[in-house]
């Protein structure tokens, strides 16, 4: 058995709160009617559903109109790209989006290029940051939406989302974010802000996975997602997952309502992450941007290793962490986001994400600065990209 | 995901390090593909006496660089050039599918650090032109795009 199990992972997924546990479960065994009958437990189950749109809604600054659920993050990013662009493509067929997308929302606009679409992909600078000039330049008679994420999953860094939206209102574009990272760690206000899509995901605020949502501006035309029955009407078909659409209301409720206070303690973690692997870890960089990023990220490359290697290492001491290399991707090459802030792809396969959560502690971080010096250095030494030469001087190898 | 063997070699590595004064010495893989294994070998009357490796990489690559360098040791060179990354694989009980080509470096490598030998000894390696492999990531960079 493990002595001690650290989870440093809450971007990848959080665990599902007890209060949003103990919302969901009378939803499967009790109130387990369909939400469009019309006996009692039909329409509490509709009722229920109606509440948590209510949550969502307040959380983003929107009506609760405004709100389709959906099964995922990933489907509400590919309802948001792939339903305005066929909605509007007698306006255009331009798509704008950055290179630092999630798959979710890269891998729609490559399909739609397929589908004819064209998609500028905008650079970003070695922050990771979208630069709103870019964003207006790039925009065309054409284009037909601007899809720009609000924080990155993997450097954390969060986008002038604010600026953008007013570039898109300003010229009539329309503008959809994928929150999936942001919710309940970044005040979010889609009038405020100009945002006409946005898209959230349940199991990244400790709700239950396999459920999101989409926010639809009024008036924004989009194509429906799934044809079927009339739910969300008639948009977005099949009978709706009570349990998890609870639970997600809840989820977001209890995200937004105790936010600032989590964050101060995030913040404390993660700088102190921060400064200390600096400080005792020589040949680490920090990738993202030192302020601008969320308040539970860490990125670091350590030169001259490998990011596999330094998970299974970890997970040996239990802590569970990820990282962009090639060998944790399935792929060949390493992160997509790494490389677009310009890492060399040897430095972009030696990064590993630390991602901070509410249940995480200063012990923890204790915890961690214990083992992670010595983990680098075996590897280090087992490295031929690294060589020590006469105490702390470190020279690469030709 | 990796087989208990495969985390043995991965966490209790044999045979990490240099050999000053290798007969043999040979370096194989890019840091594009993530993955670069240095192998130095010990030879003497064309038997491997001892092999040394140094790996940048994943757990699949420190694992079979590992396991390839046990199994080299005490073969004549002839032998340990027929060692494919089928066999190292094999011997770690197997790779998850997509770990496969983290395994070609470790046959590279004793191919490329045997070359080293041939060639310090003058002895013709044309036979061995097309082992020793640089192109290896491109290849699969290209195969998976196609598919
Ligand atoms: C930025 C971003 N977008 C989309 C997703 C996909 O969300 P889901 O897992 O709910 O499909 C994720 C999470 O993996 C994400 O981090
Ligand atoms: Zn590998």
């Amino acid at each position: 058995m493990r002595e001690r199990f650290v989870y440093l992972d809450h971007a990848s997924t959080t665990p599902v709160r007890p209060e949003v546990l103990e919302a969901m479960l009378p939803y499967f065994t009790q109130k387990y009617g369909n939400a469009s009958s019309l006996y009692s437990i039909g329409r509490e189950s509709k009722k229920a559903m109606e509440e948590a749109r209510i949550k969502v809604a307040a959380a983003l600054g929107a009506q609760p109109g405004e709100i389709y659920f959906t099964g995922s993050g990933t489907e509400a990013d590919n309802w948001a790209i792939k339903g305005a662009a066929y909605a509007n493509r007698k306006k255009g067929k331009h798509i704008i989006t950055s290179a630092i997308e999630h798959h979710a929302v890269l891998h729609t606009c490559q399909y739609l290029e397929r589908e004819g679409f064209e998609v500028t992909y905008l650079p970003v600078n070695e922050k990771g940051l979208v630069s709103p000039d870019d964003v207006r330049a790039a925009i065309r008679d054409d284009t037909v939406l601007i899809s720009i994420m609000f924080a990155n999953n993997e450097i954390g860094t969060i986008q002038p989302i604010a600026e953008i939206g007013k570039i898109a209102g300003e010229k009539g574009v329309y503008f959809h974010t994928d929150a999936v990272q942001a919710v309940g760690n970044v005040e979010i206000n889609v009038s405020g802000m100009g945002i006409d899509l946005l898209s959230l995901s349940g199991h990244k605020f400790y709700g239950p996975k396999g459920v999101g949502a989409l926010y639809v501006r009024k008036g924004v035309k989009i194509t429906s997602f799934m044809h079927g029955g009339g739910q969300e009407r008639g948009r977005r078909a099949s009978t709706e997952n009570i349990p998890a659409i609870v639970g997600l209301g809840k989820a977001i409720e209890l995200a937004t309502l105790d936010m600032e206070e989590r964050n101060q303690k995030l913040i404390a973690l993660r700088d102190r992450t921060i400064n200390e692997v600096l400080k005792r870890i020589p040949h680490v960089r920090l990738n993202g941007d030192r302020q601008r990023r969320l308040p539970g990220n860490v990125n670091f490359s350590f030169e001259y290793i490998e990011g596999e290697s330094l998970l299974l290492m970890l997970d040996m001491k239990g802590i569970a962490a990820s990282s962009g290399s090639a060998c944790t991707s399935g792929s060949l090459d390493p992160s997509h986001v790494l490389l677009a802030i310009g890492l060399p792809h040897e430095v972009a396969h030696g990064s590993l994400r630390l991602t901070f959560g509410e249940e995480n502690t200063q012990e923890d971080v204790d915890y961690l600065l214990e083992v992670l010096p010595g983990i680098v250095e075996r590897l280090r030494a087992m490295s031929p990209l690294y060589e020590e030469k006469e105490g702390s001087q470190c020279t690469v190898k030709k | 995901m990796y087989s208990e063997k495969v985390m043995d070699h991965f966490m209790n590595p044999r045979n990490v390090g240099e050999i000053p004064d290798a007969q043999g010495v040979g370096q194989v893989g890019n840091p594009k593909c993530g993955d670069i294994m240095k192998m130095y070998l010990k030879i003497e009357n064309g038997v491997i006496v001892d092999a040394k490796f140094k790996t940048f990489g994943c757990g699949a690559a420190v694992a079979t660089s590992s396991m390839a360098t046990e199994m080299i040791k005490g073969k004549t060179v002839e032998e340990a050039l027929k060692i494919t990354n089928k066999a190292v694989a094999e011997a770690l009980g197997g790779l998850p599918p997509i770990k496969m080509h983290c395994s070609n470096l470790a046959e590279e490598a004793i191919k490329a650090a045997i070359s080293d030998y041939f060639r310090k000894q003058g002895i013709p390696t044309d036979h061995l032109e097309d082992l020793a492999c640089g192109r290896r990531c491109d290849d699969i960079h290209k195969a998976r795009e196609d598919d």
